[in-house]
């Protein structure tokens, strides 16, 4: 269980989170939605504890602020946005570097198991920089999938935190990386996901967290969070949720805003 | 997806790297044999050697020679392109940047000045300490003076984990030109035994060689490589960003500052012993890394073993092409390494976030 409780961030002079309480359960995979600046990135960098932040981050029961970083790096792997490399590294070696934290040497064979679970074993010899944006993001998922290979470990579960995963791929790698991260919840890990995309995140996520402004405005399953009235209210448009016809998940349809609009805005 | 399918098993270039150990430790001994056998006098090692081997005593000149003013020399060539090229591998790690380089970017600068004051003001200090110092006084400071400078460039030119390479330059330009204007005044306040010492040690030679020197430079080049060589896996990490390599279990701020102690403590005992040397901490790891890649597990220690290769090699031209006088080496070291450092500029123009 990765749990944060009472999260305040104050960044520059201004809050950027207030008393934010979060929850994710290993075997899950939970989103963080909300519009942009709403803190979702900064929720992530508490709970990797990449910010000074007040309050509880209790990764697996312990306390983060007190492990070193190798004891978090055997726990959790970490996705950022974007990686840029200083020095022109191979794919391979790139991914490579995310086994430096475990027995190397023993695991070396991991590194190409991982690029073909992202679909790119045949660019394992090309230079990481020039590669485009969603091929770099492929490959980073692949070394952090290498730093946290096993889902359970030791009984432990290990958690993949992900900040906008699929942000920069096309719609076939977009399912291809939330099927790799679903596995990883499945297989007994816990999985946090910063999202844009709410419809992925209905049709993904166990759980859903949803900021705006800072705060937490609902967290619960995606049926639960995902209504109409919480997404009009954080988003400050007018959206309507729909159901797809075949497997009863919810989807959101940016079209239907126009009919509302009107009502929206006379509400 | 089009791209060229290439081999299912990747090219290993650690391999490649790790033979290279091998290789250029070969190198090293031959070129040290190189620079014990060749100079202005018209000594021979080979001669000295084959003498040797049939039992026959040295002539005292050979002796003096081969053993009183090459190998101090040799040795003293060693510990100081080692070190300069391997500070050259940290800093560029560090700063996540192939131009930074101790000599452009004041280190080797501050360092001079440690130097420096050490030379002009050290005969003011109480006799007790300059006789508890003794020799390691000169080190010492310049180990301090490139301290100071490396962590206010890391200051200036790093906000929130990214360094600016323009800032970073600048800065260097700057330390300099302080550096250079303290020196000078310095200088100005300089007795006559003082500037003979200063001019000889400015103008960047492994002439003054004696064991004395060695002996004192050594141990903390020793210490500053030896902690340098643990930086591997953390300056991999930091290729990445720091957020990225705390990610991955690297202590970032731990390893920040060993890499900053470790740079100060090379470049100061080189800059103490030698003056100021420029371009083998850029060329050596360039080099390196497009031949083997940059994995710094790898880069360190190949740095170290190219570094002092190339220097004793630059030692060699810079007392024989002039022969019987000698050429400063910082000039040799000069004109091979500024085109190589100019085609670095050339090749990545557009990645240089200037
Ligand atoms: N270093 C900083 N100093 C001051 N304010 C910051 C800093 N970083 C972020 N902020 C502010 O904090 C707020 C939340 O930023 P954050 O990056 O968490 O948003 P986000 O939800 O991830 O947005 P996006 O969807 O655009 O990625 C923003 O208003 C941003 O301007
Ligand atoms: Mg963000």
């Amino acid at each position: 269980m990765l749990t944060a409780r009472n999260i305040s961030v104050t960044l520059g002079h201004a809050q950027v989170l207030a008393h934010v309480d979060f929850t994710a359960r290993a075997g899950q995979l939970t989103a963080i939605v909300g519009p942009n600046g709403s803190g979702k990135t900064t929720l992530l960098r508490a709970l990797t504890g990449d910010v000074d932040y007040s309050g509880t981050v209790l990764l697996n029961g312990t306390d983060t602020q007190g492990q070193r970083p190798w004891q978090l790096a055997a726990q959790r792997a970490v996705l950022p946005q974007a990686t840029t490399m200083a020095f022109p590294f191979t794919v391979i070696e790139v991914v490579r570097i995310g086994l430096t934290n475990g027995t190397a040497a023993t695991h070396d064979s991991r590194a190409m198991q991982a690029l073909r679970r992202v679909g790119l074993a045949h660019y394992a010899n090309r230079f990481y920089q020039e590669l485009s944006g969603g091929e770099q993001q492929r490959v980073q998922l692949a070394r952090v999938l290498c730093q946290v290979w096993a889902p359970v470990e030791d009984g432990a579960p290990r958690w993949l935190l992900l900040d906008e995963p699929v942000a920069s791929l096309d719609i076939g790698h977009q399912l291809e990386v939330m099927e790799i991260a679903r596995g990883f919840a499945r297989s007994g890990g816990g999985v946090v996901a910063v999202m844009h995309d709410l419809n992925l995140t209905a049709l993904y996520a166990d759980e859903v967290a949803m900021l705006a402004g800072g705060r937490l405005l609902a967290h619960g399953t995606p049926a639960d969070v995902l209504t109409d009235a919480t997404l009009s209210d954080a988003y400050g448009c007018a959206l309507r949720v729909n159901t797809a016809p075949q497997a009863g998940h919810t989807f959101i349809l940016p079209h239907a805003a126009n009919l509302m609009t009107e009502n929206w805005s006379a509400s | 997806m089009t791209a060229i399918s290439d081999l299912d098993t990747p090219r290993d270039r650690l391999h490649a790297a790790r033979a290279a150990h091998l290789w250029l430790a070969l190198l090293l001994v031959v070129v040290s044999l190189a620079s014990l056998a060749w100079g202005a006098s018209g000594t021979s090692l080979w001669a000295a050697l084959a003498k040797l081997a049939r039992g026959e005593p040295l002539t005292q000149l050979e002796a003096v020679i081969l053993w009183d003013i090459r190998a101090p020399r040799l040795a003293l060539g060693i510990c100081v392109g080692a070190s300069l090229a391997v500070s050259g591998a940290v800093m560029q790690g560090l700063f996540r940047n192939p131009l930074a380089d101790p000599g452009l970017v004041g280190v080797s600068a501050g360092a001079g000045l440690g130097a420096i004051i050490a030379i002009v003001l050290g005969a003011a200090l109480p006799v007790w300490l300059v006789e508890i110092t003794g020799n390691a006084l000169v080190p010492v400071a310049a180990f301090m003076g490139g301290w100071a400078s490396t962590m206010v460039l890391y200051r200036v030119a790093t906000r929130g984990g990214r360094t600016s390479v323009a800032t970073m330059l600048l800065a260097g330009i700057a330390l300099g030109a302080l550096a250079g204007a303290v020196s000078g005044v310095l200088v100005y306040i300089a007795d006559d035994s003082q500037l003979r010492d200063l001019t000889f040690w400015g103008l960047g030679s492994l002439a003054g060689a004696t064991w004395a020197k060695t002996l004192v430079a050594a141990p903390l080049i020793a210490l500053s490589l030896g902690a340098a060589m643990t930086l591997g896996d953390g300056l991999n990490g930091l290729a990445m960003g720091e957020a990225t390599a705390h990610h991955i279990g690297i202590p970032v701020q731990r390893m920040k500052n060993i890499a900053i102690l470790t740079v100060a403590g090379a470049t100061g005992a080189a800059v103490a012993v030698s003056g100021g040397i420029g371009f083998i901490g850029i060329v050596v790891p360039h080099l390196l890394r497009l031949a083997t890649g940059p994995d710094h597990r790898t880069l360190l220690i190949n740095s170290a073993l190219l570094g002092a290769s190339l220097l004793l090699v630059a030692d060699v031209i810079s007392r024989t092409i002039i022969a019987p006088a000698e050429l400063p080496i910082g000039i040799v070291t000069a004109v091979l390494g500024a085109p190589v450092f100019l085609w670095i500029l050339l090749r990545r123009r557009t990645m240089m976030e200037l």
